[in-house]
């Protein structure tokens, strides 16, 4: 298991934070990571709608110990409060998730959306602008074209770097619930949002329409017994995605089969033990979060105690269970009052689907080598945080006699929780946000 | 079961359905709008809350009446509805809920619209008269009110049986109509 390392500057904040990480406004916690498909780039939502981008620094010769550090490369408003005077209801601002687009050209494109639209952003670089018109004087008044007399073709001068995002797609209007996730389809053309209970696909040429290809809305909303709490595209198959349900199953979809995809190709769902049976039992097995790995043989789920991978061959059960903090399941009662019980965690997988990551509370997360069997805990925390430290792997004590560098359960800080974090898709670097600060971790350089 | 781990049940149950009903609430007031979700994942909580009540009570005392609302909280367990459609827990619903209590506000969508306007049909006036009327309630003054008017000198008889015919309504009707009219 390799160890983790910090390299400088180790801790990056959206740029609008007071300094002290206690003291932070609610617009600044971040709600969503994402690595784009090179791993160049880093982008960061917030719950105020911002997006902030961050762009891997060239490896110099001259300082080779800067290795690759994250720097801001651009900030921008995604998405403001609305008000939809229909239902009198607000639609928070706060970002849900983004998703880059695969380059293509000079430019970076990411989706980014909130409960209600998604955004198509365009990030572009300027570096030159062209300079030696002769039709206005000195004061930027326009000349009278009688004056001129000459024909100046004017030249591309160099600039300083300007990075403008601007937004080229607005898709909206096509959700009646919260969209909880977004996916870009690997034939670059289409991509699916997902509400509470329905799938939508897009064109992402096109914005003023989309089409219903999952709806589990019953015809008696009393009957509502399960809402689909994530999606995904299938990485290489462009007709395959997935869908997770707040019941703890998951279903396959071919959209060649039909238009409408409601039934299923696989079902996958593992029965519950009645021996864990509890109250909460409906809540914790409920999938916060679903993700193909990179080989597209397995799934990956997510539910309130524990992290599932599942091979596309095989529905009755998971192929590996790890327990991310079973040590909860005593206080599931607690963590209903003070509403824990709800946080969604994500899970990510390494490159080489090798590892998988999620995060748990007390800043903590979780590292889990599926082929060792070996996992560690680890504190993303400032007092820990010194550059080119390597991480030193935390304990919770869960029995009566607790060791020096343990922790017990009851002294974590359920106000902490690493909900988002992501792996860079090729290298061991990875990025965790807690609350509203964000730490990038690399793997340790001999 | 014994008598205390029955007891102790009950109460961790009963707990558990006001923490929930006051989290139901709770949320519709949430930034954002009602959650489907979270609404879906509390009303399963409460519902397995209440069936657990239940089975505890009738551990305690077999033979003791069960109240019949049992099955009308179906409500309380299924659908939590559209969002923005969830009516408010009654306000007269005490924290601490006994099941019958529970039926009430548990009709929280849409589909059970209709059985509050028949029960608020049945209600007695007692009841009636504890909803707040608000001014959206009150009849609008520009259209013209049940009674008729009386012109300066008119008085109002009592209109005799039988006497509701088409003559005798149409002169009121007229009345009203003019006095509609000019309000245009």
């Amino acid at each position: 298991m390799k160890c983790f390392s910090r390299y400088l500057p180790y801790l990056f904040r959206p740029p609008s934070t007071i300094l002290s990480s206690t003291c932070h406004t609610e617009a600044d916690i971040i709600s969503t990571v994402e690595f784009n498909s090179s791993g160049e780039l880093l982008a960061t939502g917030d719950k105020g709608g911002r997006v902030v981008v961050f762009q891997r620094e060239q490896e110099s010769k001259s300082q080779p110990q800067r290795r690759g550090e994250y720097n801001v490369y651009s900030t921008f408003q995604s998405h403001e409060p609305e008000f939809d005077y229909l239902k009198s209801l607000e639609i928070e601002e706060k970002i849900n998730k983004i998703k880059w687009l695969p380059q293509q050209n000079a430019a970076y494109f990411l989706l980014s959306t909130n409960d209600k639209t998604v955004k198509l952003w365009k990030i572009s670089e300027r570096d030159k602008r062209p300079e030696g018109y002769n039709l206005k004087d000195e004061d930027g008044r326009i000349k009278d074209p009688s004056t001129i007399t000459s024909l100046r073709v004017p030249v591309l001068q160099p600039m300083d770097l300007m990075v403008e995002a601007t937004a080229r797609r607005v898709f909206s209007n096509a959700h009646t619930y919260h969209i909880n996730s977004i996916s870009v389809n690997s034939d670059l053309q289409t991509f699916i949002s997902t509400d509470d209970l329905r799938v939508n696909l897009w064109n992402l040429e096109i914005t003023d329409r989309s089409f219903n290809i999952v709806d589990i809305k019953p015809a008696n909303m009393e009957e509502l017994t399960e809402v689909i709490t994530s999606a995904e595209f299938h990485p290489q198959q462009c007709h395959t995605f997935a869908y997770s349900s707040s019941k703890g199953s998951i279903r396959l979809c071919d959209m060649r089969q039909a238009a409408l995809c409601d039934k299923h190709c696989k079902y996958f769902e593992e029965p519950e033990d009645p021996s864990t049976r509890s109250f909460f039992s409906e809540i914790i097995s409920s999938i916060s979060d679903v993700k193909f790995s990179h080989n597209g043989r397995y799934l990956m789920t997510r539910d309130y105690l524990t992290v599932k991978v599942w091979d596309l061959q095989m529905e009755n059960k998971p192929l590996e269970t790890y327990q991310v903090h079973d040590y909860l399941r005593g206080k599931l009662c607690s963590l209903y009052e003070n509403d824990c019980i709800f946080d969604k965690f994500e899970c990510v997988w390494n490159g080489s689907d090798s590892v998988i990551m999620t995060g748990s509370y007390n800043n903590f997360f979780r590292m889990f080598d599926r082929n060792t069997k070996r996992d560690v805990t680890l504190e993303a925390s400032r007092e820990n945080s010194k550059p080119r430290a390597i991480l030193k792997p935390r304990k919770v004590c869960v029995g009566g006699k607790r060791r020096k560098d343990e922790i017990s359960v009851d002294s974590l800080d359920f106000s902490k929780k690493i909900l988002h974090t992501t792996w860079h898709p090729h290298e061991n670097i990875i990025a965790v946000a807690a609350t509203n600060n964000l730490y990038i971790f690399q793997d340790k350089v001999n | 079961m014994s008598a205390t781990t029955a007891m102790e049940v009950n109460a961790e149950a009963r707990r558990i359905l006001a923490v929930s009903i006051s989290k139901l609430y709770a949320s519709r007031t949430q930034r954002g709008g009602l959650r489907l979700h979270r609404s879906l994942l509390l009303s399963m909580v409460m519902r397995s809350a209440r069936d657990i009540y239940h089975s505890s009570r009738e551990s305690e005392a077999p033979s003791g009446p069960q109240p019949a609302p049992a099955e009308e909280p179906m409500e309380v367990g299924s659908g939590p509805g559209e969002q923005a459609e969830l009516p408010a827990p009654q306000p007269e619903l005490e924290p601490a809920v006994s099941p019958a209590e529970t039926a009430e506000p548990g009709s929280a969508e849409e589909g059970c619209d209709g059985e509050f306007a028949e029960d608020k049909e049945n209600r007695s006036p007692a009841r009636q008269s504890r909803k707040r009327r608000g001014k959206a309630s009150a009849a609008p003054d520009f259209l013209p009110s049940k009674r008729a008017r009386l012109e300066p000198g008119e008085e109002r008889y009592a209109a005799p049986l039988g006497s509701c015919r088409v003559g005798a309504g149409e002169s009121l009707t007229a009345l009203s109509l003019n006095r509609v009219i000019p309000a245009f």
